[in-house]
């Protein structure tokens, strides 16, 4: 009877393409709005993932979420290196400073101070100069999406000029010259990230802020990271995480403590509102109609099993077809942000998901449906 | 007639009530009827009488309220759901007024329904179904849609369709009165010639006065009773 069944779906062109609309939009704006929700979460945790080398990050236990830092002592970092099982340690510095364009305008930048010496925790891929560059008198090394955006100025002709090696600027009063570019993940916030040295970076900061922010720590081979942690957090005042315990952490921050839960939320929620109320309406006019049919089709024989089966399979069938067109339509979407400010990302984990939704929308479409078919007195086919 | 094995249906005091209070109505008040194996009775009577009421209880698509209905000595009200439905499939065909072929199915796919119903397999089911479909004169047709056929050539294929799977019962509801008279005819006479068996019982509800003549018996009704049972319409 499969066969009857699919024949049936697809003998009503109108009402077919009706339910697989509502299906393919449905399993569009969920699929979307979570890979977009997804990959804003990775903003959150893009200067985590960035930093390969250390495997631990100790820092002030105030710290909520990596875009938060709180002063560390000097004297820590050297208590940190004293631990046994520690690799190395090296200092970093995070921190939000004023930098002074050509044009006289401000402009609030995400300055990065790294290690003088090994220069660990610098940007993992240039586009323009070397990374050693930045021992360069007053060097500077700017993301591209912040040299030609944020930090570009209006040139003679009124067209924007992005910021480019060999440019200077201001950062907090000290002069500083760009001696590369780099890519970065883009950051939540979206400022320029300027990248220095530590000591630089001292010097740039305002008296207040002249601390470190971060320890950036390496275990040594075959030494458990969560039993190193444990041990820095006793021989400091300090709190110590795993890159991936400090991902989570500040993730769980965004979701905790931000609307963008809540406003991604009720976007897939109407998306599967919208979607089950199209499909489920749709399929259900589609039994209605052929209501007759099932009608004669219980009056010759096929059980209510058999019945609910080619519904099943009706309902299984555009499912398939309108989650393949919508998640098909989500990753063209996604190719073309790959270049844009929108984050998208969209694994596996979250094709899976949205797979379950469209899925939950079919049965719920089935279901009304099937009570029907269940409900129908096969003596209704005599009627004319 | 009395002979057990030869009876096909066996009515007793058959009654039936739509909805109840104020708002029933006594489709049924006790029908008494016989139909023998192997004959093709009408059943006749002015609209509202209770034919359509009568051949779903027959068929076992509705429930009787009292009295005793036995189809091949089988008693409905005695089954469960999912046994009288699978006694439905294996020995009863449908022709219905209304033709109800599945608009999107070819002729053969329509005619295999009841033998797909019966778990036969696809390719076998068609083949059989296209065998019937020569035997109603629709040979070359197999692969039309219902809408490309004219009515009674849709009447055919249901036809075929109630005949496939060898039922031992078939019920027709108005199988002419969508047809014209010519046409009605026609089917009519196929129907006596390829549905009726020695061992298969044919009931037709039927108001058209025309096909009268191709009944073994006639049962007219009224109000819920048949009224009488004649040897042929002269005598009604
Ligand atoms: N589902 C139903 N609910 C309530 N009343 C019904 C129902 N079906 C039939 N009836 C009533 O039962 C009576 C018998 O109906 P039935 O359809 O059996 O008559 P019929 O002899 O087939 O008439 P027609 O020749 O018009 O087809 C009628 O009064 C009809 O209105
Ligand atoms: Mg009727």
């Amino acid at each position: 009877m499969n066969f009857v069944a699919i024949k049936m779906l697809m003998g009503d062109r109108a009402k077919y393409l009706g339910i697989v609309t509502g299906l393919t939009f449905a399993s569009l704006l969920i699929t979307q709005q979570a890979a977009i929700f997804v990959g804003v979460m990775q903003r959150t945790y893009g200067l985590i993932t960035d930093i390969g080398q250390p495997d631990i990050w100790v820092m002030d236990p105030r710290v909520q979420y990596v875009d938060d830092p709180k002063p560390v002592n000097t004297t820590e970092l050297y208590r940190v290196r004293g631990i046994p099982g520690v690799e190395w340690a090296v200092p970093m510095f995070r921190n939000m400073i004023r930098a002074r364009l050509r044009t006289g305008a401000f402009q609030q930048c995400l300055v990065v101070g790294i290690d003088d010496a090994t220069l660990v925790g610098g940007p993992a891929q240039m586009t323009e100069g070397r990374l050693a560059d930045l021992r360069r008198n007053e060097g500077v090394i700017i993301n591209v999406a912040g040299a030609t955006t944020r930090l570009a100025t209006p040139g003679p002709d009124g067209k924007s000029v992005p910021l480019r090696v060999g440019d200077s600027l201001e950062i907090n009063d000290h002069r500083a010259i760009v001696v590369g570019l780099c890519e970065t993940t883009r950051t939540f916030q979206s400022q320029p990230v300027v990248y220095t040295t530590f000591s630089r970076a001292m010097s740039f900061a305002p008296f207040e802020r002249k601390l470190m922010n971060y320890v950036l720590v390496k275990a040594q081979p075959g030494v458990d990271q969560l039993e190193l942690c444990r041990r820095i957090r006793e021989h400091t005042d300090l709190s110590a995480y795993t890159r991936d315990e400090f991902k989570w952490i500040s993730m769980v921050y965004y979701l905790k403590y931000t609307g963008i839960p809540l406003n991604f939320g009720i976007a897939v929620v109407l998306g599967f509102i919208v979607g089950a109320a199209i499909a489920g309406q749709t399929f259900h006019n589609f039994t209605q109609d052929n209501l007759r049919y099932f009608g004669a089709l219980k009056a010759m024989g096929a059980t209510t099993g058999m019945l609910l089966r080619m519904i099943l399979l009706q309902s299984l069938t555009v499912g398939a077809i309108g989650y393949g067109l919508g998640v098909g339509a989500a990753s063209v979407i996604g190719a073309l942000a790959k270049d844009t400010e929108l984050s998208f990302f969209m694994p596996w984990q979250l094709l899976l998901i949205s797979a379950g939704t469209v899925l939950l929308i079919c049965m719920f479409a089935a279901t009304i449906s099937m009570v029907k078919v269940i409900r129908l007195e096969p003596a209704i086919v005599f009627k004319s | 007639m009395g002979n057990n094995g030869n009876i096909a249906i066996r009515c007793q005091g058959v009654t039936k009530t739509y909805g109840s209070g104020d708002a029933a109505v006594r489709a049924l008040r006790g029908i008494d009827l016989e139909v023998q194996a192997g004959e093709l009775m009408m059943l006749v009577g002015p609209s509202g009488c209770g034919k359509t009421t009568l051949i779903s209880v027959i068929a076992g698509i509705l429930d009787h309220d009292g009295g005793d209905c036995h189809v091949f000595d089988n008693d409905f009200t005695a089954m469960g759901a999912r046994e009288r439905v699978q006694y439905r499939g294996k020995n009863i065909g449908f022709v219905f007024q209304a033709f109800n072929l599945l608009p999107p199915l070819t002729a053969a796919e329509n005619v295999a329904v009841p033998l797909l119903v019966n778990g036969v397999k696809r390719r076998a089911a068609l083949d059989r179904a296209r065998e019937c479909l020569d035997r109603v004169g629709l040979k070359g047709r197999e692969h039309s849609l219902p809408a490309q056929l004219s009515g009674g050539q849709q009447q055919r294929v249901a036809i075929a369709r109630a005949l496939v799977h060898e039922p031992k019962l078939i019920v027709c509801d108005e199988p002419t009165s969508a047809l014209d008279h010519s046409t009605g005819h026609k089917v009519m006479e196929l129907l006596r010639d390829v549905a009726v068996g020695r061992d298969r019982a044919l009931v037709i509800v039927t108001h058209d006065a025309r096909i009268f003549e191709f009944a073994d018996r006639i049962a007219k009704m009224d109000d819920g009773h048949i009224e009488k049972v004649v040897d042929s319409h002269a005598e009604l």
